[in-house]
């Protein structure tokens, strides 16, 4: 599964499963945030991650939530 | 008058279908076949002296052989230039018009054409060193294919200058021509927008490569019990880039053990990417490869176990034939292992 911030190209290269995350130079974290903060998040996305691949698609999926 | 050697099939040559592609190569004195139309498109500048009639069985079972005869053939003939085809949508017709069109132009040193569909295999083999005119795919393409392969295959036969890919008709081939064009930019991107607006044709000057398509695997049934691995484009290597990973255009990738490791740090990973602002990822990988809650989710039980290794490239104009590569490697490798999904991290 796919993990990214510009899903288009995720789209056009063709992932199956895909996980928009926050932003090109940090996907899984936010500096802005405290450090557990962002860690939060990094554990909000990989479950997400966990899902995707835990669900049956018959085509490109993106999750949301 | 231009000579011409054509190579055709068995199915061309009126000798039958599937069950005669294993006839040996032949040649036979003029017309056989298609060369009828390439006549009628010639006029009175070219002739087809001599056409080679090869089973497509046989040619691609016997490669080698097939290509010394076949060469010793054409070179009896001293032609101006070779033709083969076109193969349309014919696999094995299509690598063998590529395979003997290269040797011919290899070792005879002439002129070669070829024509077939696009998606047929001997297009991508061949297309980057012999002009491969772009046909449809089927037979029924024929006059078209002609049109295009005949003044072309004059032009080559001349060894006169050979245009751009768009208007002689050829597959692109991956060279280029610095050209001025007549409009400016501006003029020409606008052009192209309100044809698109108003739903009629127009040509982008900056073509997408072909992605392919991969039906989407099964989910994982247990998560508990699943080995997953971390890949990436990012560029998260060890300090210090032991691989020398290129910041752009990536010609490798690196497999790196991360055996306990708990936490990605600043003092033991970074980027090699060159194509976002590094201060994030270097400043914390797991921002790009999430190493800490991995580990995390692996002692909690949510997945089995994080697997020994990552793997990193840079994916920065990094070509997709290389990309491509590089996982069709790795692919078998964790495949091998035993790993049971992959979470691929992109910037």
């Amino acid at each position: 599964m796919h993990m990214c911030t510009i899903v288009p190209i995720s789209l056009t290269v063709g992932a199956n499963r895909i996980v928009p995350t926050i932003a090109i130079p940090h996907p899984l974290g936010d500096p802005s945030l405290s450090m557990e903060e962002e860690k939060d998040i990094r554990r909000k996305l990989l479950s997400r991650a966990l899902k995707a691949l835990q669900t049956e698609v018959s085509e490109q999926t993106v999750f949301e939530d | 008058m231009l000579k011409v050697v054509h190579y055709i099939n068995q199915f061309f040559a009126n000798i039958g279908g599937e069950e005669m592609a294993h006839v040996p190569a032949e040649i036979r004195e003029g017309i056989v076949g298609p060369g009828l139309a390439f006549k009628q498109a010639f006029g009175d500048e070219a002739e087809i002296v001599a056409t080679v009639v090869c089973g497509d069985s046989y040619f691609n079972e016997n490669m080698e052989k097939a290509k010394k005869d076949i060469i010793e053939m054409v070179k009896k003939y001293n032609p101006d230039i070779f033709i083969a085809g076109p193969a349309f949508n014919a696999g094995r017709y299509g690598v063998a018009c590529g395979t003997i069109a290269q040797a011919v132009k290899d070792e005879l040193k002439i002129p070669v054409l070829t024509g077939m569909y696009e998606e047929n295999p001997g297009a991508d083999m061949f297309k980057n060193s012999i002009y491969i005119v772009s046909t449809k795919n089927s037979a029924a393409g024929m006059r078209k294919a002609v049109k295009t392969m005949a003044p072309l295959a004059l032009k080559l036969a001349k060894e006169e200058k050979i245009g751009s890919s768009a208007e002689e008709g050829y597959m692109p081939n991956g060279k280029r021509v610095n050209f001025y064009e007549k409009d400016r930019g501006s003029k020409r991107a606008v052009k192209m927008l309100l044809n698109k607006l108003n739903g009629k044709p127009f040509t982008t000057e900056f073509p997408m490569p072909d992605f392919d398509r991969v039906p989407p695997n099964p989910p994982v049934k247990d998560i508990t019990k699943a080995t997953i691995a971390l890949v990436t484009s990012g560029g998260i290597v060890p300090k210090g880039n032991p691989d020398h990973i290129e910041s752009s255009s990536a010609s490798k990738y690196g497999k790196y053990d991360i055996d306990g490791v708990m936490d990605l740090t600043e003092e033991t990973f970074q980027t090699a990417h060159g194509g976002y602002d590094p201060v994030y990822a270097n400043e914390d990988p797991d921002r790009v490869l999430p190493v800490d809650i991995m580990r995390e989710f692996e002692k909690e039980g949510k997945i089995g176990k994080l697997y020994r290794y990552f793997y990193a490239t840079v994916g920065n104009g990094t070509a997709v034939k290389n990309a491509k590569a590089f996982a069709e490697k790795y692919a078998k490798e964790l495949k091998a292992d035993g790993v049971d999904a992959v979470i691929l991290t992109s910037t």
